[in-house]
């Protein structure tokens, strides 16, 4: 059968089987290998995507089902070549170790973040709760996630100091890898 | 990896067409939700379709809570987040609050359904044991439109298997709105988010001190999520005391038919299910007193 959907901005449109899992049409067919493919059974959530705006476990949603929707992945998680504040969050708070988890972390703290700008540590480790670290023990995740939005916060002040947007952030990056730091 | 067998992929955007596919694709078909119990089980083989259909595109008819002065209606395809996030459900039952913080995790209640889950049917199921405390009607439409209406306890006819028929599909569930309602669940599981150990709901109705009616339903404890007409029979009529609930646990206890597995022995399952009893109704009392 033939798919067509959007990834981070990008409309891409495929051959596949009915029973391809969204999480390999994005790793294995678009080659987006960002997203991570980890227990199968939607416990662990290193395969965290976004479907319309909404986090999901891509291991447990077929590819057809993401059809005429819109899904982004970490790679789409950096605009315009610079590195959403969760990412940088991240960074300056060691929010990994392996690595493993984080792409489906982040992208569920940027979702968390853009509903309630300003979350509790306990509201940050409950939006988690269904993803699962062995590294870190969870600390210095929610403090890369504290960071992004203490961050955004002064980086809005500063916005609406300057009234000076740029909207050109919002172009496609579908493929680009999130990396290249600094 | 774990990958379902193949199957033909289909997609229904109304109501009528997904009955229309149903018909026409016969029981080697089967609809498809949130997918987050279906999916699962595919992997594993544990089911096997010709056809899945894929009903999310239904959310726009079937995705809504609507609060009414005798009966709350909640489509089939209202996602676990949105039952959580009801102010409106939150305020006339708040058993499903309770219960979807304790169902998974945030990222599965993105997609998983109320009708989604209580069509997986699985006795441990969460809101199975809420709709049966709340005495839910279950509106299942089929071929040309026809709708019946069928009670929560005829709706599971064992375990994973619903009343609903092969070119039919559950549209919407319906609760009863009585004054003085109270409403609480309490949940045993081993790990965040994992499948009840036991569960236990309760919702009573109080006139004046004295309860009018009382109800509780308990999952993991029996073939499907069992009501326990007994502890209705003993509150109805009295006022609610610690003496009671005590009774009313010893019920539930003597009433549920737990087995021994890897989430627990069947005597421990026995004693949870006394204990959420009476912590689940002495919670109700307190919410239907306030």
């Amino acid at each position: 059968m033939q798919v067509t959907m959007t990834v981070n901005d990008v409309e891409v449109t495929r051959e596949i089987e009915g029973r391809l899992l969204l999480v390999h049409f994005l790793r294995d067919v678009l080659g987006l290998t960002g997203t991570h493919w980890g227990c199968d059974t939607s416990n662990c959530g290193t395969c965290v995507v976004w479907l319309d705006g909404e986090p999901v476990k891509s291991c447990t949603v077929l590819a057809a089902m993401a059809g005429g929707h819109e899904v982004r992945t970490v790679e789409g998680l950096a605009r315009g070549g610079e590195l959403d504040p969760v990412q940088q969050g991240f960074m300056q708070c060691h929010g990994l170790q392996c690595g493993f988890c984080t792409p489906g972390m982040m992208m569920t703290a940027r979702a968390l973040l853009d509903r309630n700008p300003d979350p509790t540590e306990a509201e940050i480790r409950e939006a988690i709760s269904g993803q699962i670290c062995r590294c870190t023990g969870y600390a210095t995740i929610v403090r890369s996630v504290r960071w992004a939005a203490v961050h955004e916060a002064a980086a809005a002040a500063q916005v609406t100091e300057t009234t000076e947007s740029d909207d050109a952030g919002e172009i496609a990056n579908a493929g680009q890898p999130a990396g290249s730091l600094s | 990896m774990q990958v379902p067998a193949p199957f033909e992929y289909e997609r229904a955007t109304t109501v009528d067409q997904a009955i229309g596919l149903l018909e026409r694709l016969g029981s080697g078909a089967r609809l498809v939700a949130g997918g987050h119990s279906l999916l699962p089980m595919m992997k594993l083989r544990l089911a096997n379709f010709d056809y899945l259909i894929d009903i999310n595109d239904l959310h726009t008819e079937l995705g809504y809570i609507r609060p009414g002065p005798d009966e709350l209606r909640i489509g089939a395809l209202t996602r676990h987040r949105e039952l959580l996030e009801s102010a409106e459900l939150a305020a006339a039952f708040p058993i499903f609050a309770d219960a979807e913080r304790v169902i998974a995790d945030p990222v599965v209640r993105n997609r998983g359904t109320l009708g989604g889950s209580l069509c997986q049917a699985d006795p441990s199921e969460d809101l199975s044991a809420v709709c049966t405390t709340l005495d839910a009607s279950c509106v299942i439409r089929g071929p040309g439109g026809a709708e019946r209406v069928v009670p929560m306890e005829e709706f599971h006819v064992g375990p994973y298997e619903t009343a609903v028929g092969d070119a039919e599909i559950l549209v919407e569930i319906r609760l009863p709105v009585r004054p003085g309602g109270g409403s609480a669940y309490e949940k045993v599981e081993r790990r965040a988010g994992d499948w009840a150990v036991v569960s236990a709901g309760a919702a009573v109705w109080l006139d004046g001190g004295v309860v009018v009616d009382a109800r509780a339903g308990l999952a993991a404890v029996g073939p499907n999520t069992t009501g326990i007409p007994g502890i209705s029979a003993l509150l109805r009529g009295r006022q609610p005391s610690e003496d009671l609930l005590e009774q009313a646990g010893a019920i539930a206890a003597r009433s549920c038919d737990p087995v021994s597995d890897q989430r627990g022995s069947a005597d421990y399952k026995r004693h949870l299910a006394a204990e959420l009893t009476r912590r689940a109704l002495r919670r109700a009392v307190e919410r239907a007193r306030s």
